[in-house]
């Protein structure tokens, strides 16, 4: 586990070559540009599907992620707008804020296992949608709007990021940024995974009271996985926002954390991969289903329960079911 | 000579049931005590309140003159007291070598950021825990089964499983509770062997909860007898033999187990 094999060196090349190569010429040759915003939504998504799939490493089931997605959003757009902080400080704030809250919340509630701490977590994103109606600072139902597109950074004379506000079009730079950001997540969850807070993690998982016994203070390493968690669910909100250049108390609700959380399901949870690709399938699947019109939901909840119910180990599952058994 | 672990009129109330009835005993340095009993007699619950794996309701266990119970399991352990289960309590999907590798969880010198990062000092010590491991596997002669998924194992090796994993955290005392059940007289006999090395060769404190008097007579220095919570005996093995009230609280419940 702990080399990395060829095959998987195959696999993250093909990866890196489908997104930075083949998904610009695709778009390119078909002048289908509006895709540049459905992949850029998914590998957003992805970001913060990956937190949640973190704590389900430590045996957590966590339908709440759309709230740190929120705080993240929101913590953006108000240092943007309000503080005139470059968004790309703004950017690691959002991350930062959204993991202190996920503290400050863990400490109660991580102690609750099962559908004790789902259920909490599921209000969780009502719970910050009526505090976000409720404070002034993020200006109530009117939510925050005209945000200012990312400014341009430059190290010593040097730019390193180019001024959005300067591009004709957005789209492809907020597509290269989500992607070098989600392929950032992934790296850094396969670390982690591997690592010796990893290996911590599924020791807990597979027996508590053993874990405990030979040292591991289950309560801290909780907390770190959490705060981790929320802090991609809120990169990958402040990073909404920016795109939208608009924050409202709706712009995540239960339906996407419940969404984060089926990510994880449908991609597997016994691979670290498992919810980049649930994503994709989903958001594309979802929009496939487009034609069925009032049957949309139905169709798509059918097929759901199916994948669940015959793949209970995820999509990726059937591909390393045929290769290696372990 | 002061006692490395007192324990100090420990009692604990579940309910109106009193599982253990002001304890009082002490442990010295390098010794193997054995705590015996009647099942139901309180043993492993005894075990638990000097672990921290639930507090007194009232007494104390002190260690080294600190007091070590109502902590955390994990603080307990952080000052060298670990226990093993009386059930099977292993890392399911984990392999022999695996699971004795995370067990030296207390002996890394790297902070978890160090480990992801992969500093010097991490990579020193995942070599470190690797090379313990494969010695610890070797001295508890269970090498050939190192890559074995824990769940696979045969009841006997499920046991020792558990004694590795007490022992990778390399501790100063070590509570091992029931670890001969189910195994047959020969590897009974070899865990003896392989307890009394522990305590030999790596000055580990050992103190054992036991049904299989033989092996108890053979390897304890001491011994104390609960019985319905109350410590109703101590001694050396020779003395708790002729004891009248070990004979009878024994006579009452398993006949003859007691003589050897
Ligand atoms: N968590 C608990 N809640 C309520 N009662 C308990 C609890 N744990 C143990 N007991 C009771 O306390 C008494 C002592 O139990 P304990 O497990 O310490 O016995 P033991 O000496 O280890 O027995 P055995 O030899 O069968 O393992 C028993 O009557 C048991 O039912
Ligand atoms: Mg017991």
């Amino acid at each position: 586990m702990k080399n990395i094999s060829s095959k998987q060196l195959v696999s993250v090349g093909l990866l890196l070559f489908a997104i930075f190569v083949a998904a610009p010429l695709i778009i390119g040759a078909t002048g289908r540009w509006d895709f540049y915003f459905t992949l850029t939504s998914v590998a957003l998504l992805a970001i913060a599907s990956a937190g949640v799939w973190l704590t389900f490493y430590i045996g957590r089931i966590n339908i709440g992620q759309g709230a740190f997605a929120l705080i993240g959003a929101y913590v953006s757009a108000i240092l943007v707008v309000k503080s005139g902080v470059s968004f790309w400080i703004s950017l690691p704030a959002a991350g930062i804020f959204a993991a202190i809250v996920a503290i400050v919340i863990g400490l109660p509630i991580l102690r609750l296992r099962g559908v004790y701490f789902a259920m909490i977590t599921l209000v969780l994103t009502q719970v910050v949608t009526l505090t976000a109606l409720a404070l002034p600072i993020t200006n109530g139902a009117k939510g925050i709007s005209s945000i200012p597109l990312p400014s341009g950074v430059s190290l010593f004379g040097i730019p390193i990021i180019p001024d959005f506000a300067a591009m004709e079009s957005t789209k492809l730079a907020f597509y290269y940024t989500a992607c070098i950001l989600m392929i950032a997540t992934y790296a850094a969850l396969y670390r982690l995974v591997n690592s010796r807070l990893g290996h911590l993690c599924r020791s807990m998982q597979q027996n508590e009271e053993l874990a405990s016994s030979i040292g591991v203070n289950i309560s801290y390493i909780r907390m770190v996985i959490f705060a981790i968690s929320s802090f991609f669910g809120g990169i990958g909100g402040a990073m909404f926002g920016s795109i939208a250049q608009s924050v409202y108390p709706s712009s995540f609700q239960v339906a996407d954390s419940v969404n984060f959380m089926l990510n994880c399901f449908l991609g597997g949870l016994g691979y670290v991969f498992g919810p980049m690709l649930g994503t994709l399938v989903l958001y594309f699947g979802w929009d496939l289903l487009f034609e069925l019109g009032k049957y949309q939901l139905l169709v798509y909840s059918i097929i759901l329960i199916a994948v669940i119910r015959f793949l209970p180990n995820g999509l990726l599952s059937v591909r390393i079911g045929k290769g290696a058994s372990k | 000579m002061s006692a490395l672990l007192q324990v100090k009129n420990v009692t604990k109330k579940y309910g109106g049931l009193t599982a253990n009835n002001n304890i009082s005993f002490d442990v010295s340095e390098n010794e193997i005590l054995s705590v015996i009993g009647p099942n139901g007699a309180g043993k492993s619950t005894l075990f638990k309140m000097i672990s921290s794996f639930t507090p007194t309701t009232s007494g104390e266990v002190l260690y080294h003159g600190e007091r070590i119970s109502n902590l955390k399991p994990h603080i307990v352990a952080r000052k060298g007291i670990v226990r093993t289960f009386q059930e099977t309590t292993i890392f399911k999907s984990m392999t022999v070598r695996e699971s004795v590798i995370v067990a030296q969880h207390l002996r890394a010198k790297a902070s978890l950021a160090g480990y992801f990062w992969g500093t010097k000092t991490a990579k020193e010590d995942v070599a470190a825990f690797g090379i313990y491991a494969d010695e610890l596997l070797e001295f508890l002669g269970m090498s050939s089964i190192s890559s074995e998924l824990a769940h696979n194992l045969p009841q006997g090796n499920l046991r020792a499983l558990g004694v590795a994993i007490g022992l990778a955290t390399a501790p100063k005392v070590l509570l091992l509770d029931e670890p001969f059940a189910g195994m047959n007289h020969d590897e009974t006999m070899q865990m003896v062997d392989l307890v009394r090395s522990v305590r030999d060769e790596r000055g580990v404190t050992v103190l054992l909860v036991e049904h299989d008097m033989p092996a108890v007579m053979n390897i304890s220095d001491r011994i104390v007898v609960l019985n319905f919570g109350e410590k109703i005996a101590e001694g050396s093995p020779s003395e708790i033999q002729n004891n009248e009230k070990v004979i009878e609280a024994y006579l009452g419940s398993v006949d003859d187990e007691i003589g050897m």
